[in-house]
């Protein structure tokens, strides 16, 4: 199978992520959406190895994947806490820090 | 002997500075100790004169450096001292005369609280005048003359309660400090032009620079003494100077500090001949004031205002001969002395009768004096022949030079010069014989003063009176000694000097001069001494009422530069307003309001940041493949 198709369905992945990003208003969905991003990347990295045929773009996957696990527990974290503070989980009303 | 040159201003300078910092505990004895070390400073120039004497004429200059004052690479400027026979005719003069109306002050001021006080200014001003005088330099001369100027403000203003003496203290500060600019330029001027401003290297000098480099200096140095004389057009502030205490107009608006702009220009006597236009301008400045102070002193009913504009007009004369070139520089100096001695005594007299007659200085409430104050009588009275040129005293040799030198100038000018200096002298005879018939005869116009006490004239206390007489006499023999025992020869190795070739005789213009003088003294004669004088002054023609305003001097200056002045600033305000704070306020409000606007981009929701970031880097992505491609 050509591995270029894989590099499309990470476009794909990436694009879905963003725009996921940024439409979404559930700060659950934005992150998961964020994830998405994250995961298509690690699929091209992993796409370009096999296509160059050395092994970096899968050490940068692993690396990739421990970033994005500590990431997810701080930002649950913060999103739990918001969520506590304010009673909803929506990025919209978390809006304090303008003028 | 050079060592004691310092000395010399020090003792003053001691004096003042311990008089004002000493506090009440020298009320009682200040005034003694002012006067000590002002006659300390007269003793010590007597010794230096005798020093002098014995010395050959080329060999008299003496120079002390005490240290250098700016020490900077390039401008350097010394604590340095010169002591010639210029100013060594100027020490004695200022510390004789000075020590004479510091005595005299000792009874004057005697129930005046703040006598130490005075005493102390007084000696300040000796000091800054001997600064003045002494000074090596221009720059020194320059502190001296602010010293000067600062002692002649603390002065006229001693009596400061009275809110016209403040306003004249003003007025003299202001109107010096525009002569005071222009003697700052003429140093800067030749600084620039001659690397240096100590009077020996620039006045050798002279011959290097361009003459318009010269007439600039010149004009700018007869700026200086314009505003320190009184001289046209900054002459406004000499009448209202007499607010002061009258010492104070002895000393310093009659016999020293109004010489000095004199003194500037003979001791630039090498710029001035080198430089005709602004030797032109000098006999101008000098013959239209010594017109406009006589007939300003015709005027007057105050009589210390009246023999203000007989300073003025005097000091016109000495400044005419020195814009005469060699053929005048020494008699300016003759007059200037010879005037010292009669001037101070005039004022002293007029001091005296005033202590009398309850602080009255309109003339038109004397009368009769002449019975009641015998000594200050002769005294004034020798004064007064002093002043018209009576044959014998000291105005007349000192005046007659002058005369003889304008014509002397030669051509159209010499003519018109010799003229006016001759109907100055009839001017004067006027103006003077006026004061003179109205203050001690004729019938007695006293009134009684404000709080209702009739006048008790009385003769002065004996420290009054003694200087008086010293000065009387100087002022009869003054003339006839520099006359008689080599003035000329002792001035020319600083000044110069040469013989005018007069058109008319010598004869003859002493024969006009007296003439004139029998005229004024005449028509004076017929119209005070023969009827009685009317108490309260008569409306007067045009020109005695614009005279009774010091000529619409004071309208004039008040019409072009005050009002002036105000619109000039008034128009730079509004300048200043709309255009300079147009364009501040103008750019900060464009800035506050573009701010404005990009604030509205921070509205806090993430998903906008979020929006910016994919957008920077998408856009920074495509440029990066765009340049790649190119």
């Amino acid at each position: 199978m050509n591995p270029v198709n894989y590099l499309y369905l990470a476009a794909l992945l990436f694009t879905i992520g963003a725009v996921g990003v940024l439409i979404r208003r559930n700060a659950i969905v934005v992150f998961m959406c964020v994830e998405l991003m994250l995961n298509a990347c690690n699929l091209a990295f992993v796409t370009f190895s096999r296509m160059h045929g050395n092994l970096d773009g899968q050490v940068i996957a692993f690396f990739t994947m421990v970033v994005a696990a500590a990431e997810v527990v701080v930002g649950l974290a913060i999103i739990v806490s918001v969520f506590r503070a304010r009673h909803s989980a929506s990025v919209d009303d978390a809006s304090l820090m303008k003028l | 002997m050079e060592n004691l040159i310092a000395l010399l201003i020090g003792a003053p300078l001691l004096g003042a500075a311990v008089l004002l910092l000493g506090g009440r505990r020298l009320d009682k004895s200040g005034h003694w100790l002012g006067t000590l070390l002002a006659a300390v400073s007269f003793v010590i120039g007597l010794v230096l004169f005798a020093d002098m004497l014995g010395k050959s004429a080329d060999d008299r200059a003496l120079h002390q450096t005490l240290y250098t004052w700016i020490p900077v690479e390039g401008f350097q400027a010394d604590m340095a001292f010169q002591l010639d026979q210029l100013s060594m005719t100027f020490v004695l003069l200022i510390t004789g005369v000075g020590t004479l109306i510091h005595v005299y002050s000792i009874g004057y001021m005697e129930h005046d609280e703040r006598r130490r006080r005075f005493f102390g200014y007084l000696n300040l001003f000796v000091a800054a005048m001997l600064l003045l005088v002494l000074a090596d330099n221009y720059l020194l001369l320059y502190f001296g003359w602010e010293g000067v100027g600062l002692a002649s403000y603390l002065l006229i203003g001693f009596w400061q309660h009275k809110p016209s003496a403040a306003t004249a203290a003003k007025k003299a500060f202001i109107v010096n400090r525009v002569g005071d600019m222009g003697l700052s330029i003429a140093i800067m001027i030749m600084f620039t032009t001659f690397g240096t401003f100590t009077f020996g290297p620039v006045l050798a000098a002279t011959g290097e620079a361009s003459e318009g480099k010269l007439t600039a200096i010149g004009l700018m140095l007869l700026l200086a003494a314009c505003g320190k004389s009184a001289q046209v057009p900054l002459q406004s502030w000499l009448g209202d100077a007499m607010e002061g205490p009258t010492p104070v107009s002895a000393l310093i608006h009659a016999a020293t500090m109004v010489t000095a702009g004199v003194y500037l220009i003979v001791r630039s006597a090498d710029i001035f001949n080198a430089a005709p236009d602004a030797q032109l301008v000098v006999t101008v400045v000098g013959a239209v004031t010594l017109l406009f102070g006589a007939i300003v002193g015709c005027a007057k009913d105050d009589i210390k205002k009246a023999l203000a504009g007989s300073t003025m007009s005097q000091i016109g004369y000495m400044i005419l001969a020195a814009g005469l070139g060699p053929i005048g520089y020494v008699f300016a100096i003759m007059h200037l002395v010879t005037h010292g001695f009669f001037k101070a005594g005039l004022f002293l007299g007029a001091g005296s009768v005033m202590h009398g007659m309850n602080d009255e200085v309109d003339m038109r409430r004397y009368g009769g004096l002449r019975k009641y104050m015998p000594v200050t009588f002769i005294t004034f009275g020798l004064g007064y022949l002093a002043i018209i040129g009576f044959p014998g005293l000291s105005g007349f040799f000192s005046k007659d030079k002058i005369i003889e030198a304008a014509f002397a100038k030669g051509g159209t000018e010499g003519w018109i010069l010799g003229t006016v200096t001759l109907i100055g002298a009839a001017i004067t005879a006027y103006y003077m014989t006026r004061v003179m018939l109205m203050t001690f005869f004729g019938e007695k116009r006293w009134q009684d003063d404000e709080n209702g006490r009739p006048p008790h004239p009385h003769e002065s206390p004996r420290s009054m009176v003694i200087p008086m007489v010293l000065l009387a006499v100087g002022s009869v023999a003054a003339g006839a000694l520099f006359e008689f025992s080599g003035f000329v020869e002792w001035l020319e190795p600083v000044t110069g000097f040469a013989h005018g070739h007069s058109p008319i005789s010598a004869a003859a213009v002493t024969t006009a001069t007296i003439a004139v003088m029998v005229l004024g003294v005449g028509l004076a004669y017929v119209q005070y001494g023969r009827r009685p004088v009317p108490v309260v002054a008569p409306r007067g023609s045009l020109l005695t009422r614009a005279a009774r305003r010091d000529l619409l001097q004071d309208d004039f200056n008040h019409a072009v530069f005050v009002t002036g002045g105000t619109h000039l600033t008034r128009s730079l305000v509004y300048v200043d307003h709309s255009l300079v704070d147009g364009v501040v306020n103008g750019t900060a409000a464009a800035v506050g309001g573009l701010s404005g606007r990009l604030r509205k981009l921070q509205n806090g929701y993430a998903r906008t940041y979020a929006v910016s970031m994919f957008g920077g880097t998408a856009v920074l992505i495509a440029a990066t493949l765009l340049m790649r491609a190119v």
